[in-house]
């Protein structure tokens, strides 16, 4: 393991303990929000007291008592507020203490009761169906779970997600507000309603991970793949689940730095050999008799690329059978796309051009870029070099962009059609 | 905790739906007291009469308006309420579910913050 790499795990191993307690903590109190505070105080008492009297023999059971001895002090402030009689006629006003448990109202039995800080349990599962809760607006739901569940600091996702910070924090506000106001329970849903809640979760963790994939998020891969590997971990038996973390960790082997370069021109040599193996094992926990679902497609996707590490080819064909029953399964604008251009590889460019979707509206990057590249190998040159333009101007990654004017310029000039 | 479910939908009379459509919907919404009642979580209901009926009043400019017809002209008008006593959002949500007029209206779940207890505020909770 190397230097980097085990800073990145022991990083992660902290955080992996913060995202527990706060998820325990939260699952207890109904409110993120006063779990967030109140571990955050446990922390900062922890910097004043461990230097003298030393680091506790287990250290996440003495934050967690702390925390939850705060909890309780805002409770009994609450309560005791709650105690005083409202003044005539301020009822219709909503005075303090009307909004749900949000103030940190104390529940009539405490939950804490019960919980031995020595063996604190995973509540991160229900915290993560919490955050992708179809009462919480789809786009807050990963960067509550980035914050909550992995622990990032508000900033941090700001950034991933190219948001003013006070933007992001205020979203992040309001949701965590509206979990406690509207009183969304920690709970994994049961078998019953997993099939209508599990998809959300899915959503969001892939969601975290397209992002690294689109843009310049190069410091959360590594991030997202955690996420997807733990909801595998803590789901213990779910297919779509061992899929999606199949598909992000396969994604991570093949991560680059440097110009772009197309997945068939990459040398399989520079992929990370340990996460493709990884990723590998993860879809075959996928398996499953019966219809693949939408992820265990898009994961083997990726295995058959990655796959040419070991073969030397790309298989074109399975390629085509994938996209063909993702196309049933999930059908997608960018999927049919993707399929146009392994047409084009098996049956000739003209054969993708045909495949291709009409113009879609708004533009589609990746429509006009595998149009300019079947274009270009029908030897259409000045359609492609047009077709190459577009798609490098509507591109938002600088090194895809630098790519596509590239190629412009050498479809212009002649080159290799 | 108490939660409000409202139910907003395109008001209809049983001349405009036809006789058997308005029985049909009376029904639906009988037996969805009734199901809620046998839960052991209904409050409380109120199916309102057309919005045609609602009469509005506000002050304009220190002055008291009283104006015929609902507060917001909208093609979906408040047709009912229901207030449930669940554990949490989750059990409000099954039940807002089942609403009568899920299929040609809105059903919106709403937490409550107070309510009246002999005439005095007591926290939802």
């Amino acid at each position: 393991m190397t230097d980097v790499r085990a800073r990145a795990a022991a990083e992660r191993a902290a955080r992996d303990s913060y995202g527990r307690l706060v998820a325990l903590l939260a699952a207890q109190a109904g409110n993120v929000a006063l779990a967030e505070d109140a571990l955050a105080d446990a922390f900062e008492e922890a910097l004043t007291r461990w230097p003298d009297a030393g680091v506790p023999r287990n250290p996440d059971a003495w934050l967690l008592t702390v925390a939850r001895n705060r909890i309780r002090d805002v409770w009994r402030s609450a309560a005791h507020r709650r105690s005083v009689p409202l003044p005539d006629g301020s009822a219709g006003a909503a005075p303090d203490g009307a909004r749900g448990r949000a103030v940190g109202d104390p529940p009539a039995v405490d939950p804490f009761a019960d919980v031995d800080p020595f063996a604190i349990p995973d509540r991160r599962l229900a915290l993560l169906f919490v955050c992708a809760h179809p009462a919480i607006a789809a786009d807050v739901r990963t960067p509550l779970m980035l914050q909550t569940v992995l622990g990032l600091g508000s900033a941090q996702v700001a950034t991933a997600f190219a948001v003013p910070p006070a933007a992001m924090q205020q979203r992040l506000v309001r949701a965590k507000r509206r979990i406690a106001d509207a009183r969304i329970p920690f709970v994994v849903p049961d078998r019953a309603a997993m099939a209508e809640r599990l998809p959300p979760v899915l959503e969001a963790v892939y969601g975290c991970a397209a992002l690294t994939w689109r843009q310049d998020g190069r410091d959360l891969a590594g991030e997202a793949q955690h996420l997807a590997v733990t909801l595998a971990v803590l789901l213990e038996d779910e297919p779509e689940a061992w899929a999606l973390a199949a598909l992000v960790t396969l994604s991570l082997a093949r991560r680059r730095t440097g110009p772009f370069v197309p997945l068939d021109e990459q040398d399989p040599a520079g992929w990370d050999e340990h996460l493709v193996a990884e990723g590998e094992a993860y879809l075959r926990r996928a398996y499953r008799p019966g219809p693949p679902g939408r992820f265990r497609l898009e994961a083997a996707i990726q295995a058959v690329h990655t796959d040419r590490r070991r073969s030397g080819a790309t298989d074109w064909a399975a390629l085509r059978t994938l996209y063909v029953a993702l196309d049933a399964v999930a059908p997608s604008l960018g999927g049919r796309v993707a399929l146009a251009a392994v047409v084009g590889r098996l049956d000739g460019p003209e054969a993708g051009l045909a495949a291709l979707p009409a113009e879609p509206s708004p533009a589609f990057q990746p429509w006009w870029a595998v149009r300019a590249d079947l274009l270009a190998r029908a030897g259409r040159r000045d359609e492609a070099v047009a077709a190459f333009g577009r798609a490098a101007a509507l591109a938002d990654d600088p090194a895809v962009r630098d790519h596509l004017a590239t190629w412009a310029r050498v479809t212009a000039a002649g080159g290799p059609t | 905790m108490r939660y409000t479910i409202l139910l907003h939908y395109p008001e209809a009379t049983p001349e405009s739906l036809g006789e058997e459509a308005w029985a049909e919907g009376e029904r639906a919404f009988s037996a969805y007291a009734a199901t809620l009642h046998a839960a052991g979580v209904l409050v409380g209901a109120e199916v309102l009469q057309p919005s045609t009926s609602t009469t509005t009043l506000r002050t304009v400019d220190g002055a008291l308006q009283v104006q015929d017809g609902p507060f917001a002209d909208t093609k979906e008008q408040l047709g009912g309420t229901f207030v449930v006593d669940v554990p949490d959002l989750d059990a409000a949500l099954e039940h807002a579910r089942q609403a009568p007029n899920i299929g040609w209206g809105a059903v919106e779940v709403r937490p409550g913050a107070l309510y009246t207890v002999d005439g005095v505020w007591t926290p939802n909770a």
